[in-house]
């Protein structure tokens, strides 16, 4: 067996198992659904409703991917400052991370306050919840370059600009492929979290009201449907990884 | 007219160190200098100092008549880590020179088969046939240190600066890159400038070796060599080689106990 193949049957064993567990646990202690649901519950549950779920996993699906979208703009420009300039490191870093350790939900009705209830603040609270560990990501890729790697270009006659773009940039990508995986799933929790409060759209708006209507089953089905999305994102970036910066691992293992 | 001068330089970091002080120093075109000295004693700035990496405090460097003002283009540069690229394979890692440097890189772009055919020759006269499209997590660190020579040699510059390129080799390897280095130094006659810890390694490859004393650097003395190329590796062991690597470990030596003996004073 090819050691990748290998690899994907454990990832997919663990899974498959943890299902079982779960799935045996609740008919062998007979717990009842309005506290924990089986998985083969959830997933009935989701099923009389589906045109109405696919619309609200597709509402909460672009949503994430608007505000990750958002954050990986101003990550990787942030990053880029913070990383290459001694001023802004010291004048941005104190307040991205007093920014950072504000919990996203609280700032939920602010941006209701300001955009009323709906995508705007769901994208905006994903937006806000992403970007951090992609500016950290990026910032610290960028300082770690080895200052020599950039004179070999500068003596042969490459102006700043050439020496990051040859050198910086190919260098601090593993940073920021790591911090994408990262991101993503973060984006998920920042969508969910303000569509659960303040929208008539999404999952999470799915989960709200199937929560207020005792149906338990359907908030795991919305759960699952969540975590189902977040590993399909976070496995695209993985494999983005693996193509444009498999190098970096390589080079690791060695 | 010296090819590389430098009067009167000196260098303070940023944070308040004077890491150089006072010093001249002309090499001629084509010529092969060592700077030895402790660690420390300031040679790696000298070298960014001569590069333009870093302008002197006070005094000024000039290359070829001019005052550097900046990096001048055309340098190759090799240290004590190879200092690869893991996304480029080996032979785009040497080929990197001629996409950068205004001299090569309209030429290349055109027509690369003779540089990547220039590139190979190389190669191979440093034992590195046959590793081309390998990447730089498959080699030792002795053959990336081959690259990496190859990478400062490649665009034919001519100033090389090689700060501490051997040092980090097992004896053996070290002493075939000696070779090899006078190879590639008899065939083209760059302007070298070698930093490095290892006096027969200086006496070896050298016409002039300049030793150095720390706090602030300082070039303490210097000793010209006269042995005619090519040298085989057998005159390492001779008397009169022996003799000034002697000399040179004297002097060294001597600014050693001048060290120890204020540090006694203190005490
Ligand atoms: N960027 C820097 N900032 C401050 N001090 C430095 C810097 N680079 C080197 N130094 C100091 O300057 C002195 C000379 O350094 P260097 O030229 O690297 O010595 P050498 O190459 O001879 O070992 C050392 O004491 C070192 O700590
Ligand atoms: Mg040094």
């Amino acid at each position: 067996m090819n050691p990748r193949t290998h690899d994907t049957l454990i990832a997919a064993g663990a899974s498959v198992g943890l299902f079982v567990l779960w799935e045996l646990s609740v008919r062998l202690f007979k717990i009842p659904p309005f506290v924990l649901p089986a998985p083969s519950q959830a997933i009935a549950s989701l099923l009389p409703v589906w045109g109405v779920v696919v619309g609200h996993a597709w509402q909460t699906l672009w949503t994430t991917l608007a505000g990750f979208g958002i954050a990986v703009v101003a990550g990787v420009l942030l990053g880029a400052a913070v990383g290459t300039s001694k001023p802004l490191n010291l004048a941005l870093y104190p307040i991205l991370v007093g920014f950072n350790s504000v919990p996203k939900a609280a700032l939920v009705p602010v941006l209701v306050l300001w955009f009323g209830i709906g995508t705007v603040p769901a994208i905006l609270t994903a937006f806000l919840i992403s970007f951090f560990p992609i500016v950290v990501n990026v910032a610290t890729g960028l300082a770690s370059v080895p200052p020599e790697l950039r004179e070999v270009l500068r003596v042969l006659g490459s102006s700043r600009l050439e020496a990051f773009t040859r050198v910086s940039i190919p260098f601090s990508m593993p940073y920021f492929f790591a911090s994408l995986k990262v991101a993503i799933t973060l984006a998920f929790v920042g969508t969910v979290i303000s569509e659960i409060a303040a929208s008539q759209k999404g999952i999470g708006y799915l989960m709200t009201s199937a929560s207020s209507q005792f149906n338990v089953p359907l908030v795991f089905g919305g759960l699952l449907l969540i975590a189902i999305m977040g590993i399909a994102l976070y496995a695209v970036f993985a494999i983005l990884e693996r193509r444009l910066v498999g190098w970096a691992y390589r080079s690791q293992n060695a | 007219m010296p090819f590389i001068e430098l009067s009167n330089v000196s260098l303070r970091y940023d944070n308040g160190y004077l890491a150089v002080e006072g010093v001249n120093l002309s090499i001629a075109q084509g010529e092969f200098v060592a700077l030895v000295g402790p660690s420390g004693c300031g040679k790696s700035t000298l070298l960014r100092v001569i590069s333009g990496l870093r302008p002197p405090s006070s005094g000024q460097a000039t290359v070829h008549g001019q005052v550097v003002r900046g990096p001048i283009a055309g340098i190759g540069m090799a240290f004590q880590n190879p200092t690869l690229m893991p996304w480029r394979t080996i032979l785009q890692n040497i080929l990197l020179p001629l996409e950068v440097s205004a001299r090569h890189k309209q030429q290349y772009r055109q027509n690369p088969k003779p540089y990547i055919e220039a590139a190979r020759e190389l190669m191979a006269s440093v034992g590195l046939a046959g590793f081309e499209n390998a990447h730089v997590w498959e080699l030792s660190g002795g053959m990336q240190q081959r690259a990496s020579l190859c990478r400062a040699l490649i665009h034919q510059p001519e100033i090389l600066m090689l700060d501490e390129p051997f040092s980090a080799l097992d004896a053996f390897t070290r002493e075939e890159l000696w070779q090899a280095m006078q190879v590639l130094y008899m065939s083209r006659k760059p302007t070298v400038i070698l930093v490095t810890h290892d006096l027969r390694e200086a006496v070896y490859l050298s016409d002039t070796i300049y030793t150095m004393s720390t706090r602030p650097g300082k070039i303490a003395y210097a000793r010209r060599v006269e042995f005619p190329r090519p040298r085989a590796l057998e005159l390492t062991y001779e008397d009169e080689f022996a003799h000034i690597v002697k000399e040179l470990r004297e002097q060294i030596g001597g600014m050693r106990t001048q060290i120890s003996g204020l540090k006694g004073v203190g005490a």
